[in-house]
């Protein structure tokens, strides 16, 4: 209730403010869901939205796959790590748009360009924080796996993987919101659509409404996201932990 | 099946830089059926004798030899329950093979029925323990390794639990190792005592206790008690 009031004063103040301002630079809430109806019944908004979340969906998991491997490794194989940390250290410290360039330069305006720059800007972030989870691993409780004989599947499933999954819950949760705001860099640098591509004709045409109406979409899609599928993931992930009455 | 323990030594390399020897040269040897029981001050090395038995460590100078295909039951001195799975999840995690009427079975005598599907953090410790025994006896072990299973348990239930420990070691071939501080465990359920110095830790005395576990009354454990006072005073 008292979110919705929130939302709405928002709404109220962005109104308000558009009547200050004037409409060619900042449009009033009917004037972009115009643009937002327009675009969504010639398909055009369909087609950008499902590019872009495509490659989300892509980068994402590549990230999230490749960087959780990574993480685990070096946080159980002491040479893993110090042969790591050096790599880890540069790309961390490596700005996005400098990986997104190179990217681009070196593999070409191409999907796969695109896409594998994201991943690379999250996956240090993924590395770092399932390194930091598989130190904080009970030994005590490897102990107890290697008495009871337990094979080693078992053990990784149920004694190892659910001390991760707080730390895999919080680096997707984190992991997300940064492949976010990289993806439309990406796009709006070198593909031909997708929601960063739209913003950036936009920019260029400056059209304040349809920039508006593409990013307020987008973002509506991220929060229908993050509140449907990493949230539930999240309260799962900690379920067990006994909670304050 | 036959355990022989055979440690010539072990070392630990402190922060600092410096040794200090945990155990000295000692050696056992346990049978099936049979009860062992290790008994040491605190701190003596009795933790470290027994991650050395169960393969844990390997960083010692001797010679372990445990029949390979013998399954291990262990209660180790925490609970070392996964906490983000059911009691029953739990000992059917560590014991697949087990049966549904075993474990029936097993909670009930351990009054575990109304906590199957609570996880561990719902648990009193004396409950977790309860848990860790239920894990151990689960697996049908052959050799029982049990790490001061009965410590900070109320005298009713450690009664009991003891009882229980007692009825499974009669009930099966097992080679049972008790690591306890308390001489009335020791004596109700030991066939051989061993007891040991401080550190570094070696064997003072070897006990053997001729009384069938079932007929050990308190009249007939009064005498060995004394004995075993007195042996304790001594090796001080």
């Amino acid at each position: 209730m008292l979110r919705l009031l929130s939302f709405a004063l928002l709404l109220a103040t962005w109104w308000i403010a558009a009547l200050f301002v004037g409409g060619a630079k900042l449009p009033s809430p009917p004037a972009v869901l115009q643009v937002m109806i327009a675009e969504a019944s010639s398909g055009a908004l369909f087609l950008h939205l499902g590019a872009t979340l495509a490659r989300v969906a892509l980068a994402f998991t590549l990230a999230m796959s490749l960087g959780s491997a990574i993480g685990y490794l070096m946080g159980r194989v002491k040479l893993a790590d110090r042969l790591g940390d050096p790599w880890l250290i540069l790309l961390l410290n490596l700005p996005a748009l400098v990986v997104i360039v190179l990217a681009y330069i070196w593999a070409g305006l191409t999907e796969a360009a695109a896409i594998a720059a994201i991943a690379i800007n999250k996956l240090p972030t993924a590395i770092v924080t399932l390194r930091e989870g598989t130190r904080a691993l009970d030994r005590s409780l490897d102990e107890m796996a290697s008495v009871f004989a337990m094979p080693r599947w078992r053990a990784f499933r149920h004694v190892v993987l659910p001390q991760l999954a707080p730390y895999i819950a919080a680096s997707a949760r984190s992991g997300l919101s940064l492949v976010w705001k990289i993806v439309l860099v990406a796009e709006l640098l070198g593909r031909p659509n997708g929601v960063g591509f739209e913003i950036g004709v936009a920019f260029q045409l400056f059209d304040t409404p349809r920039l508006l109406a593409y990013s307020l979409t987008f973002a509506a899609v991220v929060l229908v996201i993050e509140t449907l599928l990493v949230q539930p993931f999240e309260a799962r992930a900690t379920r067990w932990r006994p909670r304050a009455a | 099946m036959r355990l022989e323990v055979e440690i010539t030594g072990k070392t630990f390399r402190s922060v600092a830089g410096g040794t200090h020897d945990v155990l000295a040269p000692l050696k056992f040897a346990l049978q099936s059926g049979e009860v062992g029981v290790l008994i040491g001050p605190s701190g003596c090395g009795k933790s470290t004798m027994l991650r050395i038995i169960l393969g844990l460590d390997a960083d010692f100078r001797g010679h372990v030899s445990r029949p390979p295909q013998a399954r291990i039951g262990m209660v180790f001195q925490e609970p070392r329950l996964l906490a983000w799975r059911s009691v029953e999840q739990n000992v059917r995690l560590a014991a697949p093979d087990v049966t549904d009427a075993k474990l029936s079975e097993l909670f009930r005598i351990l009054e575990l029925d109304a906590h199957r599907s609570h996880f561990p953090g719902e648990l009193s410790l004396g409950l977790a323990r309860r848990v860790a025994l239920a894990r151990a006896f689960a697996v049908e072990p052959d050799l029982l390794v049990l790490d001061e299973p009965l410590a900070s348990l109320d005298d009713a239930l450690a009664g009991r639990l003891r009882d229980e420990i007692a009825a499974l070691v009669a009930s099966r071939p097992v080679m049972t190792l008790l690591v306890t501080h308390s001489l009335d465990d020791a004596v109700r359920l030991g066939d051989r005592l061993f007891f040991l110095s401080p550190r570094p830790s070696h064997i003072v005395h070897e006990v053997p206790i001729a009384i069938p576990r079932a007929m050990r009354s308190e009249a007939a454990l009064t005498g060995i008690r004394a004995e075993l006072a007195a042996l304790q005073l001594e090796s001080k």
